[in-house]
Order: C-alpha cells, then sequence, then structure tokens
C-alpha cells in the first residue's frame, strides 16, 4: 500500500452519537511521529474543563487541541472542533471558525468542514465518517470524494449509531468501509 | 488552472465588484465562510456562474441588498455565555461605575440582544442612568429590529436561565412586557442607547469609550482586518479603557497584542496598555 503514502494531507473526521470511544479507539492506533493534520467535529456538549482533550491527548501520539480561529494547519495535530462553532478551512490552509446558524441542526457541522477541506485539500485529503444518529457528513465526504480524495466509513455493523454511516455510503459512497480498529491501523499508515 | 482555482477568480471580482459599486468591503473576509454564501445565493437565483451573478450584482441594486443581507450572519441571544456577563460584573463594573459618565460601544450588535443584556445588567448595577449605549452595525435591517426591541417568546426559557447564570439579581420578567408570542424590551432600557449604522471596515471612531464590546464578529474578518479594526479600538479606548471580544477571538494574533493587557483570558477581557504610563 506505498502508493497511499505521500498522497494524503489531513484527514478529517465526523462523528456525532458514541464518539468519545470511537474517537478513542482510532486517534489510540496512530503511530508515534504520525505526521498528518487530523481535524474533528464531533457533535458533543461543552466541556469548560477541556476533559475531552485531556484525555484524548494521552491516548495519542497526535497533539491534540481545540481548534483556535485563524491558526495554521500542522502536521502531527488533531484539531478539535469547539462545541457551538462551525470549523471551516481556508485555502490558505488555516482554520476559521464561524457563529453562522446549525446546518442540519448541528454545529459544529461535519459537512461545513469536509467541504471546505475538499476545496482547499482536493485529492490530499481522507475524510472519515464514523457511528452516529443523523446525515451529516455525507454531503460533504460526496464532495471530497469528487476532489479526489478518499473516503472511509465506518462499518455500520459495528457503529453505536449507524445511521450516519449508512447515509454516507448511500450518498457518497465509500473507498474504504472498515471496522474502528482497522480505520485507526489503516489511518496509521497513511503517514 | 483548475476548477476550483477559476472559482476562487470568480469570486475575488465579485467581492471586488461589491466593492467599487458600492463601497462595502467583503475583500477580507474570511473566505470559506463568504464563499459558501455566494454560492448558496447563486443556487438559489439558478444563474449558472459567479460571474453571470457578477453582472446582476452591479445592475441591480436589489440584487446587491439581498447579497448584503447574505454576508451579514446576525445570529444572536440574550447573555450569551452567561459566564461573561458575569466577568463584566465582577470585573469591570467596579472599575468603571465612580465614572460621572461611561460610554459603551456595542459594535456589530446584530439585533440587539446583547445590548439589552447589557442595560439589564447596568440597571441592576445602579449605574444605567449614567451610561450611554452606542449600538452599532452596518446592516440597517437589523439595527431596525434592535430599535424595537421585539423578540419571539419563544426563546424566552432560554434566555431566563442565562440571566439568572449570568448573576441576574432580579426577575427577568421585569424587563419586558410579553404580547402574544413576542415580548418587547421595556423602554427604561432604552432610553440611554442609541443605535446607528456604523461599518467597523471603513467608518472611523466617534467618541472616546470606557468599554467596546465587539463578540462573534471579528471572527468572520482575516487577520489584516482584525488588525484594522482593533486600531480602531485602541483610538476609541481612553484611559482605563475596556475590550470585551467574543469567546473564540483573541488580540494575541493581532499586530496590537502588546496594546491589550489580559485580564480575564477565558471571557476574553482586555484592557487597554496606558502607553503614557509606561513612558
Ligand atoms: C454573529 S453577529 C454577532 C452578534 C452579537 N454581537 C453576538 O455576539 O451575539 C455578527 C454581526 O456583525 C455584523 N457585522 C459584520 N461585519 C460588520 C462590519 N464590517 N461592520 C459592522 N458590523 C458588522 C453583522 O451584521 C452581524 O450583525
Amino acid at each position: 500500500m506505498n502508493f497511499l503514502k505521500t498522497d494524503h494531507e489531513i484527514i478529517v473526521i465526523g462523528v456525532s452519537t458514541g464518539g468519545f470511544k470511537a474517537l478513542e479507539v482510532i486517534l489510540s492506533k496512530l503511530p508515534e511521529g504520525f505526521n498528518l493534520s487530523v481535524i474533528i467535529v464531533q457533535h458533543r456538549k461543552k466541556d469548560p474543563d477541556d476533559f475531552f482533550i485531556d484525555y484524548m491527548n494521552k491516548k495519542t501520539s497526535l497533539h491534540i487541541k481545540e481548534a483556535e480561529d485563524k491558526e495554521s494547519i500542522k502536521p502531527g495535530v488533531g484539531y478539535i472542533a469547539p462545541p457551538e462553532y462551525h470549523l471551516l478551512v481556508e485555502m490558505d490552509h488555516t482554520l476559521s471558525l464561524s457563529v453562522d446558524p446549525p446546518l442540519k441542526y448541528a454545529r459544529p457541522s461535519i459537512d461545513m468542514l469536509f467541504e471546505t477541506a475538499a476545496e482547499a485539500y482536493e485529492s490530499k485529503v481522507a475524510g472519515v465518517i464514523l457511528t452516529g444518529a443523523n446525515d451529516d457528513g455525507s454531503k460533504g465526504l460526496k464532495k471530497i470524494r469528487k476532489y479526489g480524495g478518499m473516503a472511509i466509513i465506518q462499518d455500520p455493523v459495528t457503529a453505536e449509531a449507524p445511521m450516519m454511516p449508512k447515509n454516507a455510503i448511500k450518498i457518497a459512497g465509500a473507498d474504504h468501509i472498515l471496522s474502528l480498529a482497522n480505520i485507526g491501523k489503516f489511518l496509521g499508515r497513511l503517514s | 488552472m483548475g476548477d476550483i482555482a477559476n472559482r476562487n477568480l470568480e469570486i475575488d471580482l465579485f467581492l471586488e465588484a461589491m466593492y467599487k459599486k458600492y463601497g462595502y468591503d467583503f475583500r477580507n473576509y474570511s473566505r470559506a465562510s463568504i464563499k459558501r454564501r455566494i454560492e448558496h445565493r447563486l443556487k438559489l437565483t439558478g444563474l449558472k456562474t459567479i460571474s453571470a451573478m457578477q453582472h446582476e450584482l452591479i445592475n441591480n441594486w436589489n440584487f446587491f441588498e439581498i447579497v448584503l443581507r447574505d454576508f451579514s450572519i446576525n445570529v444572536t441571544e440574550m447573555f450569551r455565555d452567561p459566564s461573561f456577563y458575569k466577568a463584566i460584573r465582577e470585573e469591570i463594573i467596579p472599575k468603571i461605575k465612580d465614572f460621572q459618565q461611561i460610554n459603551i460601544w456595542h459594535a456589530g450588535c446584530a439585533t440587539g440582544e446583547e445590548v439589552y443584556s447589557i442595560a439589564v445588567l447596568l440597571k441592576e448595577e445602579g449605574i444605567y442612568d449614567k451610561t450611554r449605549i452606542y449600538a452599532t452595525d452596518f446592516n440597517k435591517d437589523v439595527l431596525e429590529k434592535a430599535k424595537q426591541g421585539v423578540y419571539p417568546a419563544k426563546f424566552l426559557k432560554q434566555y431566563i436561565l442565562n440571566y439568572r447564570e449570568a448573576g441576574g439579581m432580579g426577575s427577568f420578567t421585569d424587563y419586558y412586557t410579553a404580547k402574544y408570542e413576542f415580548v418587547l424590551m421595556d423602554s427604561s432600557l432604552k432610553k440611554n442607547i442609541l443605535f446607528s449604522d456604523h461599518n467597523l471596515t471603513c467608518d472611523t471612531v466617534f467618541g472616546e469609550m470606557d468599554v467596546i464590546i465587539c463578540r462573534n464578529v471579528i471572527i468572520y474578518f482575516n487577520i489584516e482586518l482584525q488588525n484594522h479594526v482593533f486600531k480602531l479600538f485602541l483610538d476609541a479606548l481612553g484611559n482605563p479603557g475596556f475590550l470585551c471580544l467574543g469567546s473564540k477571538e483573541t488580540v494575541s494574533i493581532s499586530d496590537y497584542v502588546d496594546n491589550f493587557e489580559a485580564i480575564n483570558r477565558k471571557e476574553k477581557i482586555y484592557k487597554k496598555v496606558d502607553k503614557r504610563a509606561v513612558l
């Protein structure tokens, strides 16, 4: 699978219901020195203590942080969208936040992250849709594929909430349908 | 040139046309967000390309007004981020309450919910009568709504929760009258508020301010435009002068980082550094 090696620069991940556990499984599988950037939208509640970020940092070789407005996207860093803000990727490979109204009832919106990432990174982006009980992300994943990026979807049978991966398969189609643990290993080899 | 590059060029030209023809400058707004709105409008018009839409923009004033509204995101609420209001009560009010007169500039006030929230707070702190609130936005529609102070009652439950969490000292129901599915803010809150049209990209300072509140506005600007706005705020602030940003906005990435001292980092409350005192 060497052909994958230089192809991808960023991984965008969208996850909803059951996201905490799913992210833990995946992020903990990334090897030491992993040098892609990972940008994550998880539908989650406000977390005044940064518990989520602190916890994930203990589980992975990535440096996990909350995404900040106007910051540059760096390799080896995992950015998590803050609750109540949309997260967008700019053409100059920086991040923007916004308080636009929720999209498909979601803020942050997976579609918004994926669509802007597709335009900014074209074939250099891998989009990952995980467990969730809605259809956010499928439109964005479709756009990622349209611009030559890769779509990885959690096998709905293994998902805590199968609807989001099912919808993504139906609307965007997948390049790979894998279990959580295998998604982690697969992404680990993109570096 | 690829597909995406061509479209970005069309967007550059569209924004250029908007500026040259109508004087509204969105060239330094965060591009990803502006682009989404242009593309959304393109879909609604049924036109084929952004260039075709640019022709419409140049030749049709009504269409310009529609685009202007597209570009102004007005999402807001009463006591948004309650902990911020609590910090204002605890950390700013004590520092300004003995002033003879207090000037507050609320920039990018949208439909006014935040302005009335501050008015309530000032009243409870006993300093409303000597305060003048300048509430500005570049969108005349939202200013009109802000002036009226009429809001849908369906959000009241959330607002009352926010009010309490923000350290409200009375009952929020004292500040409005309910009519059918609407509430009308009390006129005693309105008397010292001046709503007016002001564009942060091109308009100037209009008075010396003790507090500037500008939340969730510069998040839509690129660094260059953020710098422009910080300079404007620096010029407008007296000494002491306080600047309050939204919870995901900061001066720390700007050229003016040394001109502001954080007095509450989490709530993004800054004090202007008095350069005279340093010298
Ligand atoms: C998301 S709202 C924020 C409202 C409120 N401050 C809050 O935080 O809830 C942003 C507001 O900024 C205004 N705005 C955007 N660009 C502006 C500019 N150049 N000058 C003045 N106001 C602007 C918009 O019209 C909109 O009402």
